[in-house]
């Protein structure tokens, strides 16, 4: 059995790093979901543990998470749909690329909005 | 000059052309177009869900216990928040469940491997589904209610 593939089937370019974006933000998602319902039922321990864990993320630092989680979300969420593009409209294959650079225009917007809104009122005075 | 070249399976194929011997029914199908389906829905629950817990307001500096029982103080969260859970979930375990077939070469690493994505998907959609729906604004214990909660006067 050969330990190496005789060739690659990667073929570069949008198509390709688009679906790694995809796998890496999916994942990145998936992990960050498990830890959230596990931080939300502590709501089922005693109000105070629930307030005691949440006030750990009111912090800078968990800011720039929470902002690079949303990015993440952003991007899987616009490309997701760009995937049901392909799939299901009758262009969606011919466009594919043009829609990946839509899709990075319309999330560029998204966050540039939501990290203002986010960080002023994670970072500002409170 | 160019050539043209049909489609792959345009024309008539005999004998027919089969996937699989059917051993596997269409799950394969049945889970690709749930991924396509519960994406648009997910895509409507998350930006809700982040819009209305980070945006509004003071934003996260709002979240609380108090927070939480004001949201599901009403059935339109508590079914918001379950969709999201289970849907989530899901969408998540079966993209994680691919990720681990294509990159798991040997038998016995997948089958480790999807046991225990299965066991944490099932405990967390349990334990999410009990946490949302047995949820008590005043929680009680020995008698005496516990600091932070909301209590009938």
């Amino acid at each position: 059995m050969p330990t190496k593939p005789a060739g690659t089937l990667y073929r570069g370019r949008e198509g390709m790093w688009s679906w790694v974006g995809h796998r890496i933000t999916g994942v990145v998602i998936f992990f960050f979901l498990l830890v959230h319902v596990l931080d939300t039922s502590l709501v089922r321990v005693s109000p105070e543990a629930y307030t005691a864990v949440i006030g750990a993320y009111k912090n800078p630092l968990m800011a720039l998470g929470e902002t690079g989680l949303v990015a993440a979300i952003v991007f899987h969420a616009f490309n997701g749909l760009r995937i049901i593009a392909v799939d299901f409209w009758k262009k969606g294959a011919k466009y594919q690329r043009q829609m990946l650079w839509v899709v990075l225009g319309l999330w560029v917007v998204t966050m540039v909005a939501f990290s203002i809104r986010h960080l002023s009122l994670a970072l500002g005075g409170h | 000059m160019t050539a043209t070249i049909d489609s792959p399976r345009s024309g008539r194929i005999a004998p027919q052309y089969r996937r699989n011997g059917g051993s596997r029914g269409n799950f394969e199908m049945v889970a690709w177009l749930f991924m396509r389906l519960s994406g648009v829905v997910l895509v409507v629950l998350i930006f809700g869900h982040l819009f209305v817990n980070l945006l509004v307001g003071e934003g996260i500096h709002a979240i609380d216990f108090g927070f939480v029982a004001g949201k599901w103080a009403d059935p339109f969260w508590q079914f918001w928040d379950l969709a999201m859970l289970w849907l989530a979930m899901l969408h998540g375990t079966n993209g994680v469940r691919t990720i681990i077939n294509d990159y798991a070469e040997k038998d016995s690493t997948r089958r480790w491997l999807k046991t225990v994505l299965y066991s944490a998907t099932v405990v967390i959609i349990v334990l999410g589904t009990l946490v949302i729906f047995t949820f008590n604004p005043c929680p009680v214990v020995d008698g005496v209610p516990l600091p932070g909660g909301f209590c009938p006067a």
